[in-house]
């Protein structure tokens, strides 16, 4: 349920319950609690999380404790007597050895645990949203990533018939190339769409054409994913770097129809 | 044996060891092997002695380089270097150094005159004795600010000389002016200082006004300089169809074609403002530090309850200019979004992304700190017990934001953890990541420690309002509130699109804001000639806390070396972005890890630096130096007092 592991959360759980009835003391409590939570960490979920991510709860976990152990007078010295009750009254005295036995043990099973992690390749980290360079030459076209607008974009008012007509050739160009992965409409779910892993993107989307300006897109389009920064890999996209088969004027045409279908203008520079 | 003897005894060996060294390599030079020829032993005696070898290859490479440098014509350098730290982490540590100092030197006198402000209008003399102790942290600072500017001038000049020269083409009118309010800083600096009781309290409020205005003018000057770096030119609708356009203040080629283009950039508003507030707070968190170092020293319970008091107020001053940081920061973040997608992208999506996750461990351990350091100062007052059974519940909360804040969208994952998630983001924590949750994380964050301070501020007293009930139960309700609908636009943003979800952020800031404005507003009345169930003991507060206060200022100034890092790496490639190409050996982005390590050094670095400063600043307290009474042989001491 919700992703966990039920067993070992209802058994954590039970703990709590019993420390509550049994009305344990401050020090029991910080204990189970840290104790529960790296518990929880490590076999709590169905999916386990990953240890970066496990190292800074349990490093925000113990902070937490030290501050609530320490933030009274009250309460540090009902966590440190038990502390000092085991260290020096006779009766403790098996309990004492067990412990010195059980924490230098404890150590020493940490540093073997380390020492004996399995072999295998170093992890990675990709940037998901990979940053454009400041400029592009496509076909010994430069274009300036910061400033570039769609050259055809200003027909819209200046001179609608050839705005159409830009249309239309967007149009033709993505219903020959485009839809197959990014769909009839363009919901990023064409009949190639299930078999790729980044899905296409979804130019319905709110989140995505409208906060990219329209020489981000037109990067995406001439570069595809052979172009992406070195730090957007390992990249399995499959999108092509449509430079190599369509003219600047028909991937500028292409990039606005699709803002022209879904209704959205490409951002401005200066806009937020 | 007398110590002094001691320490002349182990000067002296010191200084003949330093002369055997240099003597025996010095024997050792003139003794080099020589081979025993015949013929080399005649000509010596003779007087005639041929070179040794290696004297004639030193003398040959003598020659060689001589002939060289004569031969070489003058070029200007475009870039010089350093061996073994470089160049950029040469500039990189100066320009913080300075950064630290100046903001220190910028928000102390701001928040000094505030507290003699409030100690004129309410006629305590503690207050005035407050600000001067905050006061006495300024003049050594002052010095390290301009050495540490000296610096860092001649290391650009040294090491980017053609850079600074354009700058300098750009930015060289605007010198002058620099100067004489630096000039003029001083001035009002010293006199402000050193006026403290000389003027009457009018004339010296206002030495401290211009303090702060010739202050905060110095300072927008150089955020001209460095956020043209960044956005050379500004935003205006030039062509009047509502949409902004970019008007570059140089020409391609770089020229400069309106000073005031280049200094009222993109990205100068923004900056000046947050920076105005981040100097608020981190320098109201140095001086709880220096509070915090004199508490620990203190021997008297007199010096105690002032440097307590002192930790608390300072740290009071950076926790109220923290909570609106985070807005100022998302303000100058858009503003980098709208300047360039390039540099937005970059800055959140990007490489620097990173260390946004390690800026909101920090700001968690900020927040934790500064209600730590609240919740032991309820130790200070009697009848402090009753409110210590909310601290548990207010510490989940805040450990529980922290974590939601902290928590990654894409974790740093090995193969195998990948390959179990099926990706790199974790089915589940994954929505811990996103910005719905992350902005109800920081606004629960600040409704948690305002909570706290209310707890603080009630500690030991009762309230004598005729409605106390009535509006006590006001306060929750208000605060209740705004708890439920930042949790409620929390949960919805994950059910509509991203952008209504961004517009999420608005109204949970303004009922955030909106509640702590309400809630303080019947609080004043509220609590206004409370009954006092005990005395509110100034300097008995743990030891520990005082710890706490250091803690928050180093965090503090880690975050704000990071967070300057990331500003400034932005540009990468760039010294002037899409202006001044950056050629020299360090143009790359370091790894994450190398730019933390240098952050981290350059935060020890200035912290031995505090520490000189609040050493001097305490010396002004101590006794003067007398000489030591010698006994004669009667039992007498000097000057006839009986031993």
């Amino acid at each position: 349920m919700w992703g966990l592991n039920l067993p070992v959360v209802l058994a954590l759980a039970a703990i709590g319950g019993v420390l509550a009835w049994r009305r344990a003391n401050t020090l029991v409590w910080l204990l189970y609690t840290g104790g529960a939570l790296w518990a929880f960490f490590r076999f709590g979920f169905a999916v386990p999380i990953p240890q970066s991510v496990a190292t800074i709860y349990l490093g925000i976990t113990g902070l937490a404790l030290v501050c609530y152990a320490s933030s009274s007078r009250e309460r540090l010295s009902e966590t440190i007597q038990p502390i000092q009750r085991l260290i020096l009254e006779p009766r403790y005295r098996l309990a004492l050895a067990g412990l010195l036995v059980a924490l230098p043990a404890l150590a020493a099973y940490n540093v073997y645990a380390d020492l004996t992690v399995p072999l295998e390749a170093p992890g990675f980290g990709r940037e998901v949203h990979p940053p454009p360079p400041t400029e592009m030459t496509v076909h010994d076209e430069t274009i300036d990533m910061a400033t570039a607008e769609n050259p055809y974009l200003h027909y819209k008012h200046d001179d609608p018939e050839l705005y159409a007509e830009h249309l239309e050739n967007g149009r033709r160009v993505y219903y020959e190339n485009c839809f197959w992965c990014h769909g009839d409409g363009m919901g990023g779910d064409g009949m190639f769409a299930h078999g790729l892993n980044p899905v296409p993107s979804n130019f319905n989307d709110v989140g995505t054409l409208p906060i990219l300006q329209s020489s981000f897109v037109q990067w995406r389009i001439a570069k595809g994913a052979p172009g992406l920064p070195a730090s957007g890999t390992p990249w399995d996209s499959a999108m092509p770097a449509w430079e190599k088969f369509l003219t600047n004027e028909e991937m500028w045409d292409v990039n606005l129809f699709i803002y022209d279908f879904n209704g959205y203008e490409p951002r401005a520079l200066g806009q937020h | 044996m007398n110590r002094n003897r001691i320490i002349f005894g182990i000067g002296v060996l010191a200084f003949v060891s330093v002369i055997a060294t240099v003597r025996l390599g010095g024997f050792l030079v003139d003794n080099e092997y020589r081979q025993p020829d015949r013929q080399v032993a005649a000509q010596e005696e003779q007087g005639e002695a041929e070179l040794t070898p290696r004297q004639q290859g030193i003398a040959d490479e003598q020659a060689a380089d001589e002939a060289e440098a004569r031969a070489r014509p003058y070029e200007e350098a475009e870039y010089r270097t350093v061996s073994f730290v470089g160049s950029r982490v040469t500039v990189w540590v100066l320009a913080q150094l300075h950064l630290l100092f100046a903001a220190f030197v910028l928000a102390v006198p701001l928040f000094a005159f505030i507290i003699e402000f409030v100690g004129y209008v309410k006629k305590e003399e503690r207050y005035n004795k407050l600000a001067y102790e905050f006061t006495k942290l300024l003049s050594v600072s002052f010095s390290m600010t301009a050495t540490f500017g000296a610096f860092l001038t001649f290391g650009l000049i040294i090491l980017y000389p053609k850079f600074t020269n354009y700058l300098m083409h750009i930015f060289s009118p605007t010198f002058l002016p620099y100067v004489l309010l630096f000039f003029l800083e001083a001035l009002f600096l010293y006199s402000y200082y050193y006026g403290w009781g000389k003027f009457g309290p009018k004339m010296h409020l206002f030495l401290g006004f211009m303090l702060n205005i010739v202050g905060t003018a110095i300072m927008f000057i150089a955020n001209a300089w460095l956020t043209f770096m960044m956005s050379p030119g500004r935003r205006d609708d030039v062509d009047g169809d509502g949409v902004p356009d970019f008007v570059s203040a140089v020409s391609e080629s770089g020229a400069l074609l309106s000073l005031r283009d280049a200094f009222f950039n993109f990205t100068w508003m923004p900056i000046n403002i947050h920076r105005i507030i981040a100097n608020v707070a981190f320098g109201g968190s140095i001086a709880a530090a220096y509070a915090a170092f004199r508490y620990l020293q203190a021997k008297t319970d007199e010096e105690k309850a002032h440097f307590d008091w002192m930790g608390y107020v300072g740290n009071f001053v950076a926790i109220i200019a923290f909570l609106p940081l985070p807005f100022a920061g998302y303000y100058l973040a858009a503003e980098i979004y709208a300047f360039s997608q390039t540099l937005g992208i970059q800055m959140m999506g990007g490489t620097f992304s990173w260390l946004f996750v390690i800026q909101a461990a920090l700001i968690g351990n900020l927040f934790l700190g500064a209600n730590y350091y609240l919740w032991l100062g309820m130790g200070r007052m009697e009848g402090g017990v009753h409110f210590q059974k909310f601290i548990k519940w207010l510490l989940i909360a805040i450990a529980l934001c922290f974590a939601v804040w902290a928590t990654p969208r894409y974790a740093i994952s090995s193969v195998s953890e990948i390959a179990a998630m099926g990706g790199s983001s974790h089915p589940q924590l994954s929505y811990l990541g996103q910005m719905s949750a992350k902005n109800t994380a920081v606004n629960i964050l600040i409704l948690s420690t305002y909570m706290s301070f209310l707890l603080y501020r009630r500690t030991g007293r009762q309230s004598v309002h005729p409605h106390r009930q009535l509006l006590t139960r006001a306060q929750a309700i208000v605060f209740s509130s705004a708890a439920a609908l930042v949790t409620f636009y929390g949960v919805y943003g994950y059910f509509v699109d991203s952008a209504t979800r961004i517009r999420f952020a608005i109204p949970q800031v303004y009922s955030v804001l909106a509640a702590l404005v309400v809630i303080t507003v019947i609080d004043l009345p509220l609590y206004r000639n409370a009954r006092q169930s005990g005395e509110t003991k100034w300097g008995k507060v743990p030891a520990i806390s005082q710890y706490a206060l250091i803690f928050i200022a180093l965090s503090f100034t880690w975050l704000m070396g990071l967070m300057g890092y990331v500003r400034s790496g932005l540009r990468q490639e760039w010294h002037v972005y899409g202006v001044v190409l950056d050629t020299s050996p360090d143009a790359y982005t370091p790894s994450l890890g190398f730019a933390t390590q240098v952050v981290s050094v350059t935060v020890l670095i200035f912290f031995g630096l505090i520490g000189v400063v609040f050493w001097l600043s305490s010396l002004g307290g101590k006794k003067d130096w007398e000489p030591k009474a010698v006994a004669d042989g009667d039992g007498r001491l000097e000057g006839g007092q009986a031993a």
